[in-house]
């Protein structure tokens, strides 16, 4: 059994981050497989950027470790790392033309001129790019810089990519298309790419890890699927896109189920937890039905009181017992506003949050 | 009641335009005056001043000093400048603040002040006055205005395309030479005019620190003191074309650069 298929690319032990008193991240782990797309989610603040920094050297830790492929980094400077970063406003030298721009890490390394030049050409040939090689930056827009800025930090071939919300600046159309050539770039090249970003969908659909950080901790880390559904905390629920949150107290536990009492009355969730804590649960939006569910959960009777058409679904505000519940719906259901409803969910679906 | 609003402030700035530079026209016009006094009515237009201009060697050594002082102080006060700038917005010190201020502080000072401290100052090292002690008081009187004029130009993106540039392996000297002054051409460019036209206009140094070698400006105020002449205008309206052209070349390169970082 191949329990560890890939090696460990980057390791940060027990790193902790104070800056001027304040902590901003505080003393976690955090391990990155060779080849791995990890995402970096937070929001701004949550100390993800910092830990991107770390890794490519650009901030040091107050504590603690970082190593990529077993070695000790922790007290290189960025150029003696095999990192490299595409920077948020993507720092293209202004005054140096694409090729030159691409070639300049090649150049730094002193790689023969007729070979640089040529890894640049083949480099922006790869992002799309060829036969742009002689214009200024001042040429381009903004999608273009993005791919130049990828295009010069990967022609220094480095192990780890790290791409500090690289498609910030850009529309929504454009960051669609870029999220799908950064995944096909990665794929190609096989390298290890660490990729910060407050955008949950854009995350979704980049990684093969999403770690979300807040305030300096990881909240959770997995899967994408897994982090959807089965979010590890309330902050990971609420962050990874819409969620009904109940709060409630634990009555019963027992054989991997517990019994919550919510303002919905009792709801029956997989999880265990001591009778009496205060929990949450938690649904997405398209968890929430309008008939019953084999062995499904009820969550009572309620009234639509806003609904928009979104195409494929419609998106409703429900009021059930007080509580504002979400819930989309299908087309076909045909809701009204004011129309009195009965929401249902399935058991396995009802997320247990303890923290 | 339209019109008045449409027209009136045109007037105005006419008005206003005129006023500024009603002296200069004048004073440029009779440059060219064919008698002995510039003063109306004016019967040229004659070259006969200009060419005694261009023959009188006091006008033209006082140019070439005015020259060589201007291009010189401001050559070292763009460099001190710079390595002050980048001093203060890259490497983080507690006391930046303080060393700001430090910089900036002359700039409060009056030049008369600033050329009474050089010369005792000079006095006490045992220093004559000289083309050499002129342009060190230029490059006191100029180093503030290069040294904003050149921290405002690095900011955080410019640190970021430092960082991008470190980050792919070059050193700081790299940095610094293939990186920031490149990237920084236009405002080192801008600075070094700045500075270049002040001190080829600038008097008050210039005057207390001079004895034999004496630039334009000092050339100027001791022909003042035997009367107008034609001479004088056309001398002035030398040095008026000269600064004319210094700052037309800054306005083009930050135009250009402007419009590069659109």
């Amino acid at each position: 059994m191949p329990e560890k298929p890939m090696s460990d690319r980057v390791e940060l032990r027990r790193v902790s981050k104070v800056y001027e008193g304040v902590t901003v991240v505080e003393t976690l782990d955090l391990t990155i497989a060779a080849g791995e797309f990890v995402v970096l989610l937070g929001p701004s603040g949550s100390g993800k950027t910092t830990l991107l920094n770390m890794i490519g050297g650009f901030a040091s830790p107050s504590a603690g470790q970082v190593l990529i492929d077993g070695e000790d980094v922790t007290d290189l400077p960025p150029a003696k790392r095999p990192t490299a970063t595409v920077f948020q406003d993507y720092a293209l030298f202004p005054h140096m033309s694409l090729l030159a721009n691409v070639a300049f890490g090649l150049r730094m390394r002193k790689v023969p001129k007729a070979e640089r030049l040529a890894k640049a050409a083949e480099m922006l040939r790869l992002v799309g790019l060829e036969g742009f090689g002689n214009r200024g930056i001042h040429q381009l827009s903004g999608g273009q810089r993005q791919r130049v800025a990828l295009a010069r930090a990967m022609a220094v071939e480095p192990k780890v990519l790290l791409l500090d919300e690289p498609l910030g600046a850009l529309d929504l159309a454009l960051r669609r298309q870029m999220q799908e050539e950064l995944v096909r770039l990665q794929r190609r090249l096989g390298a290890t790419f660490v990729h910060v970003t407050h955008d949950q969908e854009e995350a979704m659909s980049i990684a093969d890890r999403i770690v979300v950080v807040n305030k300096g901790r990881i909240e959770d880390m997995g899967p994408p699927d897994r982090v959807y559904l089965k979010p590890a905390s309330l902050f990971a629920a609420k962050f990874m896109g819409e969620s009904n949150v109940l709060g409630g107290r634990v009555v019963a536990s027992q054989g991997g189920e517990v019994k919550v009492e919510t303002a919905l009355g009792p709801i029956t969730a997989p999880g265990n937890s001591a009778a009496g804590s205060a929990v949450h649960l938690a649904l997405r939006p398209e968890q929430l039905l309008l008939s019953p569910h084999q062995n499904g959960v009820s969550l009572g009777h309620g009234r639509v009181e806003e609904l928009s058409f979104q195409g494929t679904h419609c998106r409703c505000h429900c009021r059930v017992a007080g509580q504002d519940l979400i819930l989309r719906a299908p087309v076909s259901a045909g809701l009204t506003a004011g129309q009195e409803v009965s929401l249902y969910a399935a058991r396995t679906d009802v997320v247990l949050l303890q923290r | 009641m339209t019109a008045l609003y449409r027209w009136a402030p045109w007037v105005y700035l006419a008005l206003a335009l005129l006023f500024i530079f009603l002296p200069v026209l004048v004073l440029v016009q009779f440059s060219f005056q064919g008698g002995m006094a510039p003063v109306p009515p004016f019967d040229g237009p004659s070259l006969k001043w200009w060419t005694k201009v261009l023959a009188n060697r006091k006008i033209t050594d006082g140019l070439w000093n005015s020259l060589l002082v201007g291009l010189g102080s401001a050559f070292v006060a763009t460099v001190l400048g710079f390595l002050a700038a980048y001093a203060m917005a890259r490497r983080q010190r507690r006391l930046n603040g303080f060393y700001q201020l430090l910089l900036m502080a002359p700039i409060t000072v009056s030049y008369l002040i600033i050329g009474m401290g050089l010369q005792i100052t000079f006095n006490y090292l045992g220093l004559g006055k000289s083309l050499w002690a002129i342009g060190i008081g230029h490059v006191v009187i100029n180093l503030p205005l290069t040294f904003a004029i050149l921290y405002s130009q690095l900011g955080e993106h410019q640190a970021n395309i430092e960082r991008a540039a470190y980050d792919l392996g070059a050193g700081d000297w790299r940095v610094v030479l293939e990186i920031t002054v490149p990237m920084l051409w236009p405002s080192l460019l801008a600075a070094f005019f700045i500075a270049a036209t002040l001190s080829w206009d600038e008097f008050v140094i210039a005057f207390l620190m001079s004895r034999f070698d004496v630039t334009l400006p000092v050339v100027i105020w001791s022909m003042l003191r035997s009367g107008l002449s034609p001479e004088l205008n056309a001398t002035g309206t030398l040095v008026f074309i000269i600064s004319i052209l210094a700052v037309g070349v800054v306005e083009f390169l930050l135009w250009r650069s402007r419009k590069q970082h659109a």
